[in-house]
């Protein structure tokens, strides 16, 4: 137990209206924060961690863009079947020994999965992938005959 | 409330952009507390952190990859990232450190010296 001075919470002793408008302001910003917004997005609400994809379609290539903070590389596995892509792993918990105690827990530790169905075949043996700065960017190379064509008139 | 780092919510600073409360995690240890704030898609130059009037304003501003192609699917948001902490009294604010991996900015925030647990050795 540790002695920290205690802050009187910035209420007006004398009003009960500012009492509700402080809960309110306290609703309103838990709701306001952005797990409880990828939760809405989702529709998951136990499901635990799902990571905000962004998908993009050019030309030649399907790219996701997965936001991943705080991760190491070797702890994202990525993987493709029958058109579906698949993001998972395991964020860990960094430093949980030397007396360290939990204040405030809105980071979300442990295993995540993240599916998504690709709107077109991609060639799973061209995938590639890069993470940088907390966003992992998958490239996915559409499959030939999927692509594109221009056909010439003879 | 015995927290570090009680989240201020004022709404009386004039803002003009719009920014997105990132999640956060406090760790406290004897001679500190630990303050993790998600951030993705910010690098060491995005991120700008101040203490004014005992508050802490954590800042990142991302940096996206450039991606070819038209967005089909969207679940990010473009804002940028913006979190206001009130420092704990035994907090030394001189003394705060910072660093950002992989879009988790870690906050090392050493207590005042006098407020260190200690161990008095009797004589």
């Amino acid at each position: 137990m540790t002695l920290i001075r205690y802050q009187a919470p910035e209420l007006a002793p004398w009003s009960g209206v500012d009492r509700w408008s402080n809960l309110r302001d306290e609703l309103n910003s838990f709701f306001e924060l952005p797990f409880w917004s990828s939760f809405a997005r989702t529709g998951q609400l136990f499901a635990g961690w799902s990571p905000a994809l962004d998908l993009y379609q050019s030309h030649d290539n399907m790219i996701a863009v997965v936001e991943l903070p705080g991760m190491s590389k070797d702890d994202i596995e990525i993987s493709l079947h029958d058109g579906t892509l698949t993001i998972s792993g395991e964020r860990k918990r960094e430093s949980s020994s030397n007396g360290e105690k939990a204040e405030r827990t809105e980071r979300y530790v442990g295993t995540f999965r993240r599916s998504i169905a690709l709107p077109t075949r991609v060639d799973a043996n061209k995938v590639s992938a890069t993470y940088r700065d907390g966003i992992l960017t998958v490239a996915l190379p559409k499959a030939e005959e999927v692509k594109p064509k221009q056909i010439q008139v003879s | 409330m015995n927290t570090l780092t009680r989240e201020t919510r004022n709404g009386d600073r004039a803002q003009t952009e719009q920014f997105v409360a990132p999640p956060a995690s406090v760790m406290e240890a004897g001679d500190g507390y630990t303050l993790e704030v998600e951030m993705p898609g910010v690098n060491k130059d995005g991120l700008d952190i101040s203490v004014e009037n005992n508050e802490l304003t954590i800042i990142g501003r991302r940096s996206l990859p450039v991606v070819e192609g038209t967005l089909i699917h969207r679940e990010s948001r473009s804002e940028n990232f913006r979190r206001t902490f009130e420092l704990d009294p035994s907090i030394d604010a001189n003394k705060i450190s910072a660093r950002i991996e992989q879009g988790l900015a870690t906050l090392t925030l050493p207590k005042v010296e006098h407020v260190k647990p200690r161990k008095i050795t009797v004589s």
